[in-house]
């Protein structure tokens, strides 16, 4: 990994040399997982791929992955400011630390940091409206589900992953109001063994549509192999059970890293909390099954064209929490900040929050 | 909890803990010889690659199975050669040969990631899966679970009732003995790390034919060092690695099923159970320092070279 970076920025050093005219923009990336997950980190590459191929010879791009979240982290990010990258994206929770401290010594460069939420004068983020795929995930599955059970994988129990939850919850409840959720925690990002323990769980306990907020396809073969039904997540995971699979709500990262690179460009780039969702085409719906009922993927169009054009926001009060309180009063949306904070389950998941 | 859910809950447990079964089997066998190979992981990962890549290109799961036999077989060779005949430290060579295999199976199963195949199907026996109960738990898998019981009962008799056995364990206990009464001390470990290394190919060839029919980096997430466990675990008896290696499948499977019923115990502490049985295990196994020595190989991790004596 060391090797390779370095290999990398010697590579660019030389490259650099031998321009001529203005010199490429130099972008780096830091990942936590291989680029060949299939999930998170191999969509970041699909975006870092797609930088390179709109902006040419005016970028160049260096990436580290598998980097843990820690120590190492820091180190990484350190020598990809000291090679000479122009703007460094950090693509996950844990780097938060690491890149506010590495950001504190390199000034002039500009760092973006996944998910996270703290700021500098160099230092953006930004962060996905999963929930605005999940809500669409809970309505397809309260309307697929035969047995009103639907069944929700989570990885570990932070505001996003709660967040989405309840999304998928009220968005099942809206079209069917004796659905019920069941909701097994795998406490890993990725480990498909897993997660097909997982979703066989759900399974035998009558769940017939599951949706999952790990990263392997596996939940989607368990579900292809006993006939049952499955939503991908972060990439299109159609291919891996092409009768299971009703579509998967893809992270697209590629419009908002041309976006920044071309603000650093222009000079007009700023330090800002961004989320970005349907609207900005950072998320998409991919492989939308075209064997679904006719109502189901109407359903589908309506409540995704009502969500991108901002007409309907899924946290939109009155909202109560599974414990009786108000979580969001009538007429008020969650903005972003509090969108950034939810811990509270909404009413009607009997189950509670693991601590 | 109705009893159908118990069957299947059972019968996930025995799933889950084929391919720690195959694994710490070769395991057990390996350091009842005398060897510790901590590079079960990265034999187990490049088995499952391979397996993988077989399959994919010959379409046939058997000839998936076969390859990555091999592939464990060559890994661990390459094991062998460094400790058996250079005399290099165990621990950090099996520890080597893991990241080794990490990095490698990534490597070169980079074109198949994606990629499905057809695996192996579940067959039914007749007569013994229509028994109620006991036949949908145990006798509805695939070949591989069969092969894996099957395996379990060849090793116990081979281990505790062959000449065979003896020796091994003779070269496990004392290899200068051994050596004096003219047992081919080195000859016995190379077999005994292939054999280990053989059975991590097939556990990795049950990951990605069987359990999740695909290939992803990593994907046997941890489980070899599980096996490493569950050898202790059993207090390195072939028979208790079976029953080990299921009580170790119900564990990882009971904190699922426990969540999907509503239950609000900590995911945390149920994922934990497993690792703490191991560890109480650990400690009523050391409390007793004579059993210990019964137990576990004496000259576990040790090198030995015929030209020196004891």
């Amino acid at each position: 990994m060391k090797l390779k970076s370095l290999l990398v920025s010697l590579g660019l050093l030389a490259g650099a040399s031998f321009a001529q005219a203005e010199e490429p923009l130099k972008v780096g990336f830091v990942y936590v997982g291989p680029v060949g997950d299939l999930g998170w980190s191999y969509e970041h590459d699909m975006g870092r791929k797609g930088l390179e191929e709109y902006f040419g010879d005016k970028v160049k791009t260096t990436y580290v992955e598998n980097v843990p979240e820690g120590a190492d982290a820091e180190r990484v990010i350190t020598q990809l400011a000291k090679a000479g990258n122009d703007l460094i994206f950090t693509t996950s929770f844990g780097f938060m630390n690491p890149t506010v401290k590495v950001a504190k010594r390199f000034p002039k460069v500009k760092f973006e940091h996944a998910t996270g939420y703290k700021l500098s004068k160099n230092l953006g983020t930004y962060v996905l409206r999963t929930y605005e795929g999940r809500y669409i995930s809970g309505v397809t599955a309260g309307m697929m589900t035969k047995t009103n059970t639907i069944g929700y994988i989570g990885s570990f129990p932070i505001p996003e992953v709660i967040r989405d939850i309840n999304a998928a919850y009220m968005g099942a409840k809206s079209v069917n109001p004796d659905v019920k959720m069941k909701i097994v925690w795998a406490n890993t990002w990725y480990d498909p063994g897993k997660e097909t323990d997982a979703a066989n769980a759900l399974m035998d306990q009558g769940v017939d549509v599951m949706l999952q907020h790990t990263d392997s396809p596996a939940p989607l073969i368990a579900a292809e192999k006993r006939g049952l039904r499955a939503i991908g997540q972060a990439s299109d995971q159609s291919k891996f059970a092409p009768n299971a699979h009703i579509f998967s709500v893809r992270d697209n990262w590629t419009p908002y890293y041309i976006k920044e690179v071309q603000a650093v460009m222009d000079g007009t780039w700023k330090s800002q909390d961004f989320w970005g969702g349907f609207h900005d085409e950072m998320l998409t719906l991919a492989s939308i099954n075209p064997n679904l009922p006719k109502d189901v993927r109407a359903k589908i169009d309506a409540t995704y064209t009502a969500i991108k054009s901002g007409e309907f926001k899924p946290f939109t009060g009155p909202i109560k929490d599974n414990k009786g309180n108000v979580a969001v009063p009538a007429n008020h949306s969650l903005t972003d900040q509090e969108l950034a904070q939810v811990n509270w389950y909404v009413e009607g998941i009997t189950d509670e929050i693991p601590h | 909890m109705d009893s159908e859910l118990i069957v299947q809950i059972l019968f996930a447990a025995v799933k889950t803990g084929t391919p720690l079964l195959f694994i710490a089997l070769g395991e057990v066998i390996c350091e009842k010889s005398g060897v510790l190979n901590l590079g079960q992981e990265g034999m187990m990962l490049m088995g499952a690659v391979v397996g993988f890549l077989a399959a994919y290109g010959t379409g046939s799961a058997g000839l998936g199975v076969l390859s990555a036999m091999l592939m464990g077989c060559v890994m661990s060779l390459i094991f062998a050669v460094l400790v058996l005949h250079l005399g290099a430290n165990q621990v950090a060579t099996g520890l080597a040969l893991t990241i080794f295999g990490t990095g490698l199976s990534a490597f070169i199963g980079s074109g198949v990631v994606g990629q499905t195949i057809q695996g192996f199907q579940p067959i039914a026996i007749p007569l013994l899966s229509d028994i109620p109960f006991i036949g949908k738990i145990l006798f509805s898998h695939d070949i591989l679970v069969y092969a894996s019981f099957a395996m379990t009962f060849v090793l116990m008799f081979v281990v505790n009732k062959t000449r065979i056995g003896l020796t091994l364990k003779a070269v496990g206990e004392n290899p200068h003995a051994a050596n004096a009464i003219g047992i081919k001390v080195l000859r016995v470990r190379y077999l005994a790390v292939m054999f280990g290394g053989m059975m991590a190919g097939i556990s990795g060839a049950y990951m990605s034919l069987v359990y999740t029919p695909m290939w992803v980096e990593n994907m046997t997430a941890g489980r070899g060092w599980i096996a490493l466990a569950l050898v202790v675990f059993a207090s390195w008896r072939v028979g208790r690695i079976m029953l080990g290696a299921y009580l170790f499948g119900l564990a990882s499977i009971m904190h699922l099923v426990l969540q999907g019923l509503g239950w609000s115990i900590s995911p945390n502490l149920l994922a934990m159970l497993p690792y703490v049985a191991t560890v109480v295990v650990m400690v009523i196994i050391s409390a007793d320092k004579f059993k210990e020595k019964l137990l576990a190989p004496r000259s576990l991790g040790k090198t030995f070279d015929p030209r020196q004596m004891a």
